[in-house]
């Protein structure tokens, strides 16, 4: 029982501190659940951020894999509901109240001045991402490629995220210069 | 919600059905493999049903990222409560995350049992160093206006370094430069003044450079 209202403060803390996406709460997120709580280890974490890449809808859908590891069926959608309701509740409100504020110059204030915080903090969240998982000449490769590919042209990231998994496993197959 | 029923007149001319809700919002999450749900939901709800219009879904975006939590889900609320209410807006969201839901379950359980096996480990790094490219591009995308203005660029600045090296509590973060942004961004705040002066600055001197270059 304990374990459980844990994971709901954690996760209804992360959902309120979510501002600019999932991906600008996973440093926070990763701090929580592996160096403070003991959850999961790093790699873990890393492996269930993996999994939610390569399921369909949100990826932060990754959340409830850290809940059913915890606790079970029971944690899974205990995590879920502490991580989704919250933010729902506040847009629910907030797209009724909306309106009210079309004149007031502080709703553009509040938009102007949040977009470069929810830039910096999802670039801190590709950084916690990227330590997770770039280690090697075979890491920077996939990141820096699917990074060039993507500005030059769109490619369904679905595909990417695949191939990347691939070349991972394969290329020390085809190439025995990086030691595994 | 004046807009919410014009845009279902402008649509189908009547309500919409909680059962065609759901399974649109199923379909998006069905199929918006590796991120990108927005996308999706822009084709069915704009493109494909005409529930709303691109002016209408841009509203709703805008408030889906100003508020705290994912776009996608914050989107499915506010077009589910706009064609429907609160029903309308529970089965958005149920519909969005079900797939995924019982498709992270079902790797989750394969993840355990294949725990030890070095090649799903490989893979998986494999995918979240994927990942790292993808969210670098979407970042630079999403921020390509913040990255080119001198005020913006040191907000992110301060934020990744508050964040990712001093390792500050994000909530602390989010009051302190969370709060000093909205400030600086006030209304009637001079900065828009002097932004406008150093990008004249910039101009004149990139013209003397350019000048200077061709001579």
């Amino acid at each position: 029982m304990a374990k459980l209202l844990n994971l709901t403060w954690v996760f209804m803390l992360l959902a309120i501190l979510a501002v600019g996406g999932g991906t600008a709460v996973l440093p926070e997120m990763e701090h929580l659940t592996v160096s403070q709580f003991h959850w999961v280890t790093k790699d873990q974490f890393r492996d269930i951020y993996s999994l939610g890449q390569v399921a369909p809808g949100p990826n932060m859908l990754m959340v409830l894999l850290i809940g059913e590891k915890m606790a079970g069926a029971m944690g899974a959608l205990v995590v879920g509901l502490a991580f989704f309701l919250p933010d729902c509740i506040l847009t629910l409100v907030a797209n009724r109240l909306w309106g009210h504020f079309a004149g007031s110059p502080w709703r553009t204030a509040v938009q102007h001045g949040m977009a470069p915080v929810a830039i910096g903090l999802m670039l801190a969240g590709t950084y916690a991402i990227a330590r997770l998982s770039i280690f090697n000449l075979i890491s920077v490769l996939i990141a820096g490629s699917i990074f060039a590919l993507l500005l030059w042209r769109h490619i369904n990231p679905a595909l990417l995220v695949l191939a990347g998994g691939l070349t991972y496993v394969l290329l020390p197959h085809v190439v025995h210069l990086f030691p595994h | 919600m004046n807009d919410a029923s014009a845009a279902a007149e402008t649509g189908t001319g009547a309500r919409v059905p909680l059962g065609v809700i759901f399974w649109t919002f199923l379909t998006a999450g069905a199929i918006s493999f590796g991120g990108g749900v927005v996308a999706y939901l822009r084709e069915y709800t704009v493109s494909n049903t005409k529930w709303l219009d691109d002016e209408a879904f841009l509203d709703a975006l805008e408030i889906s990222q100003t508020l705290p939590g994912l776009n996608a889900v914050n989107m499915s609320v506010i077009i589910g409560d706009n064609l429907r209410g609160i029903p309308g807006a529970i089965v958005a969201v149920a519909g969005l995350m079900l797939p995924g839901v019982i498709i992270i379950m079902g790797l989750g359980a394969f993840w355990r049992e294949q725990s030890h096996n070095p090649q799903i480990k490989a893979f998986l790094t494999g995918v979240a160093a994927a990942a790292v490219g993808l969210l670098s591009t979407v970042t630079l995308q999403l921020g390509h206006k913040q990255f080119v203005k001198p005020l913006d660029l040191t907000i992110i600045a301060a934020t990744f370094i508050s964040v990712s090296i001093l390792r500050i509590p994000l909530y602390l973060v989010l009051l302190v430069i969370g709060s000093a942004a909205v400030l600086l961004y006030r209304p009637g705040a001079k900065h828009e003044k002097l932004e406008e002066r150093a990008r004249h600055l910039r101009e004149r001197l990139l013209h003397r450079h350019y000048i200077s270059l061709r001579h």
